[in-house]
């Protein structure tokens, strides 16, 4: 646990006359969750789908174990061991937990046809979600029904397990609670510790303070594209991060 | 079709969640789930009692002949209707195959290349459709599948000599409805080796579940790395493939090819999807409702013509049960909403 996981380094991004990130830099940990805060507009999703692959930097750069990265598309921040977790889900409905988990990376048989030809290896898909639903303690009624059925908490669960399956460097999860009720809330951040518990990088991007001062091992905050704050979240600092969060100086 | 779990195909009402709470939701979507088979079952049993004719073998023979074409193009146009589509082209696409089929009949006399011909046919049309739709960056492929329809129609007639239906087909397709295997129509078995092969496509192969992944969520295929865009070119060419094969025994059943067969066709495949219990939004269906709802019109009309009712009724009766599919489908999407509601609760 001597080196960070993820490094932005003098991280650039300007949409037209907006420059939605000025050179932000920051760290993630292993074993260490990591809350991104701001208020509306500040950066913080643009610097996620940056990560994430979606965007890419106009300077600065993305290091990964010290070496640096480039992005080029999701899929490529997924084959680095990048997942992300983002507001609107993207389950599959029609799909059961398992399925969902490997949709669009099936494990398949034989590997020397083409892809799209294959068999899916089902067995061995369904054991391993099977073990991380399990591991993760996320309790489904009907595990191999389709998720349309399942609550939104039940859902953001499957979507953060499917994460956790693939991460082999770091998880970021866009506001996983923003849409669920309280209880619901609660099984998600249960989670949330479980996979830091676990030794994974967590980066999250949450409105609630209460979350951030149970959670998060440190606090980034951006302002309008630029880094204006760093610090350990706790019942003392609550009110200095709401003040850097809207800009009001004390 | 029975309760699967693990199951690719399966509907989300097919394996409904035990509702804690509330019996009555779970009632309600296990009854949708099962609805169209249920109704299958109550009509053949309606109008056995009414008709004794109709449970005859060679009547009932002749439903399974009459329901094979629409049985065959149906479980193509299940999957495109699965991906969030349509495809208004198979009527057209058909009869053009069958005319292509008799070209080539006449030109080489051959069994394998009027088979060839045909399959070829269909599944360019597809091809075509599908690109257009995914490259030209179409909103929906109604438009692109309605040119086709026209351009089908139009290319048929103007190929075949003098315009109109060529007599003849290989013996081996013509046997298709002139000979019977255990009592069976073979058309019958051709639509059982159909759905073989697609049933090995969308629960045991790569590609059926991404056909499925894109109808389920388009956008989060995309995410995920999926490739969306030939997955909806191949779904195309699938349907123009099952229009092309039922082209083969459409021909084979009639001894000929004809540039007007295959009228109106695209409506009752897309009835026989929708009827059967599929989601005209796209996301859930499988093949058995392209099955289950193209044996119930094939009964429906069958039942229709025994009592001698006039052929004009029984378009105003399969519109009718288009209306009442689409509500049901409508009532399961409000029942499932408050099954989530409900889990929601159960959960905490």
């Amino acid at each position: 646990m001597t080196a960070p996981v993820l490094s932005i380094r003098h991280a650039h991004k300007r949409f037209g006359a907006i420059r939605a990130l000025e050179d932000v830099s920051l760290d993630a940990w292993p074993g260490e969750v990591l809350a991104l805060l701001g208020d509306n507009g500040a950066g913080k999703s643009t610097l996620v789908k940056c990560i994430s692959g979606i965007h890419a930097l106009d300077e600065g750069e993305i290091r990964l174990h010290g070496t640096a990265l480039s992005l080029a598309s999701p899929a490529a921040a997924r084959a680095a061991g990048i997942e992300t977790v983002y507001q609107d889900l993207a389950l599959f409905d029609n799909l059961s937990p398992a399925q969902n988990f490997y949709a669009g990376r099936e494990l398949s048989f034989p590997a020397w046809l083409p892809r799209p030809l294959r068999f899916l290896d089902k067995a061995a898909m369904k054991k391993t979600a099977a073990e991380v639903i399990d591991r993760l303690q996320v309790r489904l009624p009907h595990p191999d029904a389709p998720v349309a059925m399942m609550s939104g908490g039940q859902r953001q669960a499957i979507a953060v397990a499917r994460a956790t399956v693939f991460a082999r460097n770091i998880v970021l999860l866009d506001e996983p609670t923003a849409a669920l009720g309280l209880r619901e809330a609660r099984k998600v951040l249960d989670l949330i510790a479980r996979l830091k518990a676990e030794g994974n990088a967590v980066i999250l991007i949450t409105h609630n303070m209460e979350h951030v001062t149970e959670l998060a091992d440190r606090a980034v905050v951006l302002r309008q594209g630029r880094k204006v704050g760093e610090l350990k979240p706790d019942a003392s600092s609550k009110q200095d991060l709401v003040s850097l969060i809207v800009g009001a100086e004390t | 079709m029975s309760r699967r779990t693990e199951n690719g195909l399966a509907s989300a009402a097919q394996s409904v969640p035990v509702v804690k709470g509330d019996p009555a939701v779970a009632l309600g979507l296990r009854l949708l789930s099962v609805g169209p088979l249920l109704i299958l079952v109550l009509l053949v049993t309606g109008i056995a009692l009414v008709t004794p004719a109709f449970l005859k073998p060679i009547n009932l023979g002749n439903i399974l002949a009459q329901t094979s074409v629409i049985a065959i193009v149906a479980m193509g146009q299940q999957l495109v209707i699965l991906t969030r589509g349509i495809d208004l082209s198979v009527g057209s696409n058909l009869a053009l195959c069958t005319v292509v089929g008799g070209l080539a009949f006449q030109a080489t006399g051959g069994t394998l290349p009027v088979i060839l011909a045909m399959l070829f046919t269909g599944t360019l049309v597809g091809a075509v459709n599908g690109i257009v739709y995914v490259y030209g960056r179409l909103p929906h492929p109604f438009i692109i599948t309605l040119a086709t329809l026209s351009i089908c129609r139009g290319l048929a007639l103007a190929l075949a000599p003098g315009h109109t239906t060529m007599r003849g087909m290989p013996d081996a397709v013509a046997a298709l409805g002139s000979q019977t295997l255990f009592g069976l129509p073979l058309g019958v078995f051709v639509v059982a080796l159909v759905a073989g092969l697609l049933l090995i496509l969308t629960r045991y192969m790569v590609a059926g579940r991404w056909i499925i992944a894109v109808g389920g969520n388009p956008q989060a295929a995309l995410g995920m790395g999926i490739p969306v865009k030939g997955v909806l070119v191949a779904t195309y060419m699938i349907s123009g493939l099952c229009a092309g094969i039922g082209a083969i025994v459409l021909a084979g059943r009639t001894d000929a090819a004809s540039p007007v067969y295959g009228q109106l066709l695209e409506l009752d495949t897309i009835a026989a999807v929708i009827i059967g219990g599929a989601s005209f939004l796209g996301g859930r269906g499988h093949l058995g409702h392209a099955l289950i709802g193209a044996v119930l019109i094939g009964v429906i009309r069958n039942a229709l013509n025994l009592q001698n009712v006039e052929v004009f009724y029984q378009m105003v009766a399969i519109g009718v049960i288009i209306v009442l599919a689409v509500e049901a489908d409508v009532l399961r999407s409000h029942l499932e909403a408050r099954a989530r509601v409900l889990q929601a609760r159960g959960a905490a």
